[in-house]
């Protein structure tokens, strides 16, 4: 493919994007990359927060050697179109985790995208994306997993959910598992769901306001994602920026 | 004045007829115990004056504490003093009791124009209610009723109505699911923070056995979206003997 075309919707990674967008800032600088030596451990953020009506396009390709490890903490929140892409190849015995959130509201477009292979033996990746989308915001994941014909004893799993706040919002969530071999698992879930009506009446029932009882559904619901990250202030900057980001929901919401 | 004061309260859910025409008043100080059999609207009540969506009002009114109940929200129902205690408590994976609790109580105190508690002010009052009805604190901090057995469930409402302390508690069938044990303890818990001269509790129950704990001042047979019958606390008991087609006639009681 030539990197210098722009994309179409046809093509699978695009299908859902905000093409108009990807126009203004085409062509795209070369993926970052991340390799992880064998027996490494890597442990790797993104906090995508870019300005109102902002474009931003990050790429990642990581490659995690025989026993490396590396995780990835991502939280999806800003611009126009925010989206992230994963292109990751795993070695023998390594493992990539997904830790992912993606919260959008007014005309957002945000996106994840995944591709990993698992090219040997006894690998093992995780992805966990919560995406919680209110007003016309558009959440897409796209995950491919592919398993060469060698890479017996793979494990890998694929947790996607999403919340819509308004009936106006749209998750977009697509798996697609292309296994080769014959010794594996390969766990997926996707599920598009609303806040719990009988919840929400529970909560008023006990005097919560109507905007607080949204509010702690929807943190429960993105809760733990970033439980992982090591670094204290980090895990803060993450957990306050998501939860700005779902009270600016919750308020916009609210005055409609 | 009486606290609460429900005329010709008539209903529909999804379109069919609950409530029809129902009177009752309640005044502080007083507990009362609405019985009747399965399909008879007791649900439908305490969920109507709870204000449960999809809960329609037809016709009637409802005055609690001098306020129009049926104008207000839910949320504005439980500021107001109003407590529902659920037959089925809703489980909330990912919010813990405690933040749960804090955030209503908080709410109520906001709408009432007070500070909020501080947290450390707010354990305590969690702390001391939770003890009253013999519920682990630890309980306390685990995701609201997930993983709890029924009887967890009933007392944990018990701790909700300790800890926000209403005017009004309607408790519908907080007895169900629970053992000769628990129901002694969430009794006890009822008489402790309710039976008070300015307060009142509207006991909605299929059985007699919790009223042995919590003494009613009066006993209504509910039958056909209607109060049928009213007395004093041996109602309870001849209908607990010769059941409600008996006591309110067959025609009624179907």
């Amino acid at each position: 493919m030539n990197a210098l075309v722009l994309p179409t919707r046809r093509q699978e990674d695009w299908r859902y994007s905000d093409m108009e967008a990807v126009g203004g800032v085409w062509p795209l600088p070369a993926p970052a990359v991340i390799a992880v030596a064998a027996g490494e451990e890597a442990s790797h953020l993104l906090l995508q927060d870019a300005a109102e009506g902002a474009v931003a396009v990050h790429d990642y390709e990581i490659s995690v050697a025989a026993g490396g490890r590396c995780t990835f903490h991502l939280l999806n929140i800003g611009g126009r179109l925010g989206r992230v892409t994963f292109r990751v190849r795993l070695g023998r015995g390594a493992h990539f985790g997904l830790y992912g959130a993606t919260i959008g509201g007014g005309d957002q477009t945000l996106e994840i995208v995944t591709s990993v292979t698992h090219e040997e033996p006894e690998g093992t990746s995780e992805q966990i994306v919560r995406s919680i989308l209110g007003q016309k915001a558009v959440g897409n994941y796209l995950g491919r997993i592919e398993v060469a014909r060698d890479a017996q004893k793979t494990d890998a799993v694929q947790s996607i959910k999403a919340m819509l706040v308004d009936r106006t919002a749209t998750a977009n969530a697509k798996p697609e598992l292309e296994i080769y071999a014959d010794d594996v698992k390969c766990a997926h879930g996707c599920a598009v769901g609303e806040l719990d009506r009988q919840a929400l009446f529970y909560m008023a029932s006990r005097g919560m306001e109507p905007q607080a009882a949204r509010s702690l559904l929807l943190q429960a619901f993105v809760a733990g994602v970033f439980d992982d990250i090591a670094d204290e202030a980090e895990r803060a900057r993450f957990e306050d920026a998501a939860l700005a980001k779902l009270e600016a929901l919750v308020r916009q919401g609210d005055m409609e | 004045m009486s606290l609460l004061n429900i005329e010709n309260l008539s209903n529909t859910v999804a379109d069919k007829p609950i409530l029809k025409g129902l009177s009752l008043t309640l005044d502080a100080g007083e507990i009362h115990a609405i019985m009747g059999p399965n399909g008879a609207g007791k649900s439908t009540l305490a969920y109507t004056l709870g204000g449960r969506p999809g809960y329609e009002v037809t016709g009637g009114s409802v005055t609690f504490d001098g306020q129009d109940l049926l104008d207000m929200e839910p949320h504005e129902r439980a500021a107001a003093g109003l407590f529902l205690g659920f037959q089925y408590p809703v489980e909330i994976p990912g919010v813990s009791n405690l933040q749960f609790l804090r955030e209503s109580l908080n709410s109520q105190r906001k709408a009432k124009g007070l500070d909020p508690l501080s947290g450390g002010e707010f354990i305590r009052l969690a702390k001391e209610k939770a003890g009253l009805l013999g519920l682990d604190m630890e309980m306390l901090k685990r995701p609201v009723n997930v993983g709890f057995s029924g009887g967890e469930k009933k007392r944990n409402e018990m701790v909700q109505m300790g800890i926000l302390d209403p005017r009004l508690a309607i408790l519908d069938e907080t007895d169900s699911g629970l053992d000769i044990d628990a129901l002694r303890v969430v009794g006890e818990g009822i008489n402790t923070i309710m039976r008070k001269p300015d307060r009142a509790v509207l006991l909605i129950t299929h059985y007699q056995r919790l009223l042995d704990y919590v003494k009613p001042d009066f006993v209504h047979v509910l039958a056909g979206g209607r109060i049928v019958k009213s007395g004093g606390p041996d109602l309870a008991l001849e209908l607990e003997r010769e059941g409600y087609a008996e006591v309110v006639g067959a025609g009624v009681a179907a």
